[in-house]
């Protein structure tokens, strides 16, 4: 019976593990939604060539997390009847975007040229729906319609990279930064607030304190509760009701009357017997023992 | 012939001269050379800190050797070198996570658990980061460089590593340096301010003896402890999850192996290639600037101003505590993190006055919390100045 219970206990803890596999498996597969469609120019006349020296028009896509993400075996489409229209290849290890970083796909309609070129085109005299699917085909992980009256050479993009606002780009930027940063905002926020560093001390003392404070009233409340378990165990233990309880209750057992009897009358008979406090070492006269014995020191041969 | 042929000797006898240390040696690395030599001895013939002196002397020793830069991949900012690539542990910041995991499992938290109240001594000694970082603000480091600088104040080498190569690791060298020279130095930067601060009615005060935790609250501790301090300073997880981890690890009772790595094996090893390879960035020609100077005189300050901010507010707390509950305030000093020897100097203090008062138990726990509140001050830091 006990044998059934454990694996019982074994099977729903083997389901467990499984189901939290198996989340963190999706979680995994989530990473690419961290994807951003980032930067588009519809008409390239005098701007960035391809591999091949052409000039055609271009999507860049970001990686906004702070992790790794490959995109093989998402889809770019134009086309929101055909969510599949270009499967982005496997086995190409260029997929792999760095944290941060940005990858470039042309949009020449020309497959054959490699993982990065578009089976797709885009229409300069209308405007543009771009979107990229997860593998499943269905997930949507980033969209954008890019306005008609595209000039030429002029992208559209997110104005910081993966941030949300879109808008016509003040320069170019492919597989680069669409705002560059040449400071550090936080930085120059405490210099130009805070140049004593005042605030930040203050801040960080409060929180600081916080934390430890936080700390120590939960533990001051679970000590006050872990003494009041012990005792509440040694009194089980022990076996005895609360002498004070019973007193108020006026209900003293019979066990504590007898102890206490037991006492007092060994204190009024002097009935405790007194011990003599001389130790006599006496030698022993046979040499051998057991304890100096040279078999006791080595170790038995193990038994077959 | 003979003569071409010792000529030919020769011109090799000379370009050979031109590889060696002698050759190519400066005053500075000189210099770091007798720094590593003194770190050594102090190591040796007094025993201050010899586990992290001895390895980091060692280490300047290895980095102050002077060569030719002729491509040979040996120096340790030369990239793909081995000691480069050990070094990646301590510029990358893995290193000091590793040795919080080990001081985790190390760590006994009995004494904090048994009287919470003392943690709050850690967290008042952690202005010496703050006054520190207010005062090289004040000396034109910028808010990142100053805010690394401070944290030698929190005493935690790990720590100070740490944040110094995510905020400055251009000052890394010089930072992790100080922070363990005057950890080493411990015992006598704090005994004068502990001193001049206390009466000698506060310095024999008696503690009530800490109570015996059960095993209960010593597994809750580290999982509730991360959780809370964690939640309010996710920057600091890499550091307080790694400590509150190892001492789970320890307490559980039911992963002894694992502790015993942790503890033992692994934080040893990482150890001796953090002291090695920290000794060895010390580098005379990235080391000795009017910048490391400045940092070695911050890290003494930070040290007094954290010492002095702990008696200090031990003073003002036992303003509102009642007569049999007061706490002697010669365990203020142990607010800053360098366990455990902060702690044996507020004993060794103690003991001076009252030969019968031993304040070790008492002082473990504002010295253990002093780990958590420099590690919490390092998120804060982190957050506000990447």
């Amino acid at each position: 019976m006990r044998k059934m219970n454990d694996d019982m206990i074994r099977n729903k803890v083997g389901v467990m593990l499984l189901c939290l596999l198996l989340f963190s498996a999706e979680a995994m597969a989530q990473s690419a939604s961290s994807i951003k469609i980032n930067e588009v120019l519809v008409i390239n006349e005098d701007n960035y060539l391809d591999d091949y020296g052409k000039r055609n028009a271009w999507i860049e896509l970001y990686n906004s997390s702070a992790g790794s993400v490959d995109i093989h075996g998402c889809y770019l489409t134009n086309d929101k009847n055909d969510l599949k229209k270009y499967p982005i290849p496997k086995g190409d290890i260029l997929t792999r975007i760095k944290p941060g970083q940005h990858i470039l796909f042309w949009a020449d309609g020309q497959p054959s040229r490699g993982t990065f070129h578009l089976n797709f085109t885009l229409d300069p005299s209308r405007e543009n729906y771009i979107a990229l699917f997860d593998a499943d085909g269905k997930t949507l992980i980033d969209e954008v319609v890019i306005p008609a009256g595209q000039r030429a050479d002029i992208s559209y993009g997110r104005l910081v990279d993966g941030g949300e606002a879109w808008g016509v780009l003040g320069r170019v930027t492919p597989s680069t930064n669409n705002l560059t940063l040449d400071s550090n905002d936080r930085i120059d926020h405490l210099k130009n607030n805070d140049p004593v560093g005042i605030g930040m001390t203050l801040t960080a003392m409060l929180v600081v304190f916080s934390a430890l404070l936080l700390l120590f009233i939960v533990f001051k409340n679970i000590g006050k509760a872990a003494i009041e378990v012990s005792k509440r165990n040694a009194k089980k233990a022990a076996g005895t009701p609360d002498i004070s309880t019973a007193a108020g209750t006026g209900e003293v057992s019979g066990e504590i009357i007898a102890a206490i009897s037991a006492a007092l009358h060994e204190v009024a008979e002097d009935a405790h017997d007194i011990e003599s406090t001389v130790l006599t070492i006496t030698k022993v006269a046979r040499n051998y023992s057991p304890w100096s014995s040279k078999i006791y020191t080595l170790r038995e041969a193990p038994k077959k | 012939m003979l003569g071409s042929f010792l000529s030919f000797l020769g011109d090799n006898l000379q370009l050979f001269y031109t590889y060696t240390g002698l050759y190519n040696a400066t005053w500075g690395h000189l210099a770091m050379i007798v720094i590593g030599l003194i770190f050594i001895y102090l190591a040796i013939r007094y025993e201050f800190e010899p586990m992290l002196l001895i390895p980091i002397g060692f280490g300047m020793l290895i980095g102050n050797i002077p060569f030719k830069d002729a491509g040979l991949n040996i120096g340790i900012y030369e990239e793909g070198s081995v000691l480069n690539i050990l070094y990646q542990g301590v510029s990358q910041g893995w290193y000091p996570p590793l040795i919080f995991l080990g001081i985790g499992a190390m760590t006994d938290f009995s004494a904090l658990i048994s009287n919470p109240k003392l943690m709050l001594i850690g967290a008042a000694a952690q202005f010496g980061i703050f006054g520190a970082y207010i005062i090289a603000l004040q000396m034109g480091f910028e808010p990142n460089q100053a805010g690394a600088i401070g944290i030698i104040g929190g005493a935690d080498g790990p720590t100070a590593i740490f944040l110094s190569s995510k905020l400055a690791p251009n000052l890394m060298g010089a930072i992790a340096v100080s922070a363990y020279s005057y950890m080493a130095l411990v015992p006598i930067i704090q005994p004068p301010f502990m001193r001049l601060l206390t009466t000698n009615k506060e310095r024999v005060i008696r503690m009530k003896p800490p109570r015996a935790v059960s095993s209960t609250e010593k597994i809750i501790f580290p999982i509730v402890g991360m959780l809370l301090t964690c939640f309010l300073v996710p920057s600091g997880l890499p550091l307080l999850g790694m400590l509150f981890f190892g001492n789970l690890l320890k307490e559980s009772g039911v992963t002894r192996r694992l502790a015993e790595t942790a503890r033992g094996p692994l934080v040893d090893t990482i150890t001796i290639l953090l002291g090695v390879t920290v000794g060895a960035s010390t580098q005379a020609t990235q080391f000795l600037t009017w910048d490391s100077i400045k940092i070695f005189g911050l890290g003494a300050l930070s040290f007094v101003i954290a010492t002095c901010a702990g008696i200090l507010f031990v003073k003002f707390f036992n303003l509102f505590l009642k007569e049999d509950n007061k706490i002697n305030p010669l365990i203020g000093n142990s607010g800053v993190s360098a366990v455990p020897d902060s702690a044996r100097i507020s004993q060794h203090v103690g003991l001076e006055y009252d030969p019968s008062n031993y304040l070790l138990m008492h002082a473990m726990a504002p010295n253990v919390s002093g780990v958590i509140g420099s590690a919490v001050a390092a998120g804060i830091l982190l957050g506000f100045l990447t």
